[in-house]
């Protein structure tokens, strides 16, 4: 689950990092006030302006303006709220700002580059840092990986003092400086820790004018299974930013992701949905979506993931791919019938069984009387709907 | 012989009298030698009741030295998982199976590195499969796990694969062009667990009774990677790979936690490249696995 950059400040500042002095505001009056705001408590002159979107890539995509006047903060704010914002992240359509960030300015005299996240191949916590922040972090490690520093961390010790100098050093932080980002960095490893996140990245971290080290962003992502025990970080969920299609398929425990071909999938398990959809696109289709319905697919789990799919209307045709297991085939046939009926399913729709109780299955959507097309393995399903959809 | 697991293997379910774990104790006690085979379960306050004629201890040691049991296999919901795990550790166990899917990360991230602790420290190993795993089959012998039985063949063709229902393929492919398999292992879809690809085909590799195997994997990590790199130096039998997620988009956590890809290393494509590299037969078309190791054999 990914949350606002200005979410991601609060957690931040919760856990001992420094940030920029901000308000998040919903109208171009309330960012105004809020700048007015910012001068008074903490004197400045110069305002950041900044689009509230969870994509990256935002400052490139035109939503992020310094203003050096409240009448700039004003127009600004006018341009930026309400925008469809197109980043690299986004997609072509964009995504529409609902929520700004006003914050104050910063003397800004190095960029740097720090990031928590875990370690799959070590199964440790890595922390990440280098002297090229404010970039694209993907490209550094591309074309100067050796700019990119690694700590790893054991999680039953914690981050030591020792590794967090390492970094400081390692990525040129000045001397005088090196005992604040030692705290910086420690504090973020510990707000990545308590929060269960998955990932937790500052890009960039600043060195001010004055030696201080300071956050300018906040990029969080946490780890779903947790989010049981973080009431706190569900709370900052924007519905707005998040696919509707995969809203409404998580509320009857669907795993959905919007695709833009126009082949509809449906599978139970995770790898074999994802090797459907390589199935299509190796026999010239494109599939329109992933959907796992997962272990216990009712008959009521069947119907709505057709009404999730045949909402998008580039659908053209639908493929059903079950490897019956403990789930049995007959079972999923009549879901497939009862689905195809109650949705007056107007496309064609291939459907591959296997597994227990196969033929019993079959001769279900045979009996059934709806043009339903049987096929045996995955890549005669494939050919069948591509030619279907053609 | 097989891997990991035979028909004399004594077998602890934790988690045993919830919904799932009464359901799948009850189809493993069916399959093959299983009777003799789920000897224990465990849960703390039903101590000293019985289900299916299996007794319950109050814990994973008690269980251990009444039966002599040295696998477990983990039902427990997400939120107490973890702890199940290191409650197996703790009672010295060979193997612990964790079929629990939906387990959070920083769990297993600090159960994975007090179970390494203990090794490091002289403390017997526990091994891990899993978590989010279909668990593991030995056909005709054993089956600790939620996989269908009945597809399964006793042979010599050896399964790995993260994603259950893709091993299921696999395995029903084999079946049906009439080639059993030595032991089907599902090593689950997590970003943070136990065996990998590259323990799994060490086994395979050593073990006499597996003549080929078909290796499975998902975009996201550097496991399969790894696991190709190893086989190209030191594999002796052959291999066909598949990778899934050709189609997936970066940045999209695919069904699977571990199914994300984060780089440019862990696309589909980069890994069947790796793999194709290293040796293996690799295909684009799930549909043909098991036709084409047939033609190597």
């Amino acid at each position: 689950m990914k949350i606002h950059e200005y979410q991601g400040k609060e957690l931040l500042k919760k856990f001992g990092v420094t940030v920029p002095r901000g308000i998040p505001c919903f109208s171009v009056d309330d960012a105004v006030k809020a700048a007015e705001e910012l001068a008074e408590t903490c004197g400045t002159k110069v305002w950041v302006v900044k689009a509230q979107i969870h994509a990256g890539g935002r400052g490139k995509g035109g939503g992020v303006k310094v203003a050096k006047s409240l009448d700039e903060v004003r127009q600004y704010a006018s341009q930026i709220l309400g925008m469809q914002l197109i980043t690299h992240q986004t997609g072509a359509a964009g995504q529409k700002v609902n929520r700004l960030l006003i914050e104050e300015g910063a003397d800004i005299k190095k960029e740097y580059y720090l990031a928590v996240l875990t370690d799959r191949a070590t199964q440790k916590v890595a922390i990440m840092a280098s002297s090229e922040g404010g970039m694209d972090i993907e490209e550094v490690a591309h074309a100067t990986p050796e700019k990119i520093l690694k700590e790893f961390i054991d999680p039953l010790l914690g981050v030591t003092d020792q590794q967090a100098l390492n970094l400081a050093q390692g990525i040129g932080v000045p001397a005088a400086s090196q005992a604040d980002a030692v705290v910086q960095i420690k504090a973020l490893y510990a707000c990545y820790m308590e929060t269960d996140a998955s990932l937790a990245e500052i890009n960039p971290l600043i060195l001010e004018g004055n030696g201080k080290i300071k956050a300018l962003d906040a990029k969080f992502n946490f780890d779903p299974n947790a989010l049981f025990r973080h009431p706190e970080i569900v709370a900052y969920r924007d519905l707005d930013e998040e696919d509707p299609a995969e809203i409404e398929a998580s509320k009857f425990d669907l795993a959905y992701i919007s695709l833009d071909g126009n082949i509809g999938c449906l599978v139970n398990g995770a790898g074999l949905a994802m090797a459907t959809m390589d199935t299509i696109k190796l026999f010239g289709g494109e599939p329109a979506n992933f959907l796992d319905v997962g272990g216990g697919a009712t008959t009521e789990k069947v119907t709505e993931a057709f009404k999730i799919m045949l909402k998008n209307k580039s659908v053209k045709g639908i493929l059903v791919n079950i490897f019956g297991g403990i789930m049995k085939c007959d079972t999923i046939a009549n879901g497939v019938v009862t689905a195809a009926r109650e949705t007056h399913l107007a496309v064609p729709l291939v459907v591959r069984m296997k597994g227990t109780n196969e033929d019993l299955g079959k001769q279900i959507l045979k009996d059934s009387g709806l043009p339903i097309i049987s096929a045996d393995t995955m890549a005669e399903a494939a050919t069948k709907i591509v030619a279907a959809v053609r | 012989m097989s891997i990991l697991i035979d028909k004399n293997t004594k077998v602890i379910t934790q988690g045993i009298t919830g919904k799932t774990g009464q359901f799948h104790t009850e189809k493993c006690q069916e399959y093959a030698n299983g009777k003799n085979c789920f000897v224990a379960g465990v849960n703390p306050k039903k101590a000293g009741e019985k289900i299916f004629d299996i007794p319950i201890y109050g814990s994973v040691k008690e269980a251990k030295s009444e039966t002599g049991a040295t696998v477990s296999v983990i039902y427990v919901p997400p939120a107490g998982a973890a702890d199940a795990i290191w409650e197996a550790c703790e009672a010295d166990l060979d193997l612990a199976i964790c079929i629990t899917e939906g387990i959070p990360v920083r769990d297993m991230l600090m159960v994975r590195n007090k179970m390494k602790k203990k090794v490091a420290a002289g403390g017997k190993e526990t091994l891990l499969l899993g978590p989010n795993c279909p668990g593991l089959i030995t056909p005709d012998e054993i089956k600790i796990g939620i996989m269908p039985g009945h597809i399964h063949r006793k042979g010599r063709i050896g399964v790995v694969s993260r994603s259950g229902t893709l091993t299921y393929e696999a395995v029903a492919q084999l079946t049906e062009i009439g080639l059993g398999q030595s032991s089907a292992v599902g090593i689950g879809g997590d970003p943070i667990n136990g065996l990998k690809h590259i323990d799994v085909m060490r086994m395979f590799n050593d073990d006499p009774d597996t003549d080929a195997v078909i290796m499975i994997g998902e975009i996201g990590g550097p496991d399969e990677a790894e696991a190709a790199m190893w086989c190209k130096a030191n594999m002796k039998k052959p291999v066909v790979g598949f990778i899934a997620g050709v189609t997936a988009p970066a940045g999209k956590r695919m069904g699977h936690a571990g199914a994300l890809i984060s780089g440019g290393a862990d696309t589909a494509e980069a890994k069947l490249s790796v793999m194709e590299a290293c040796g293996f037969k690799v295909t684009r078309d799930p549909s043909e696995m098991a036709r084409l190791l047939k033609a190597m054999l």
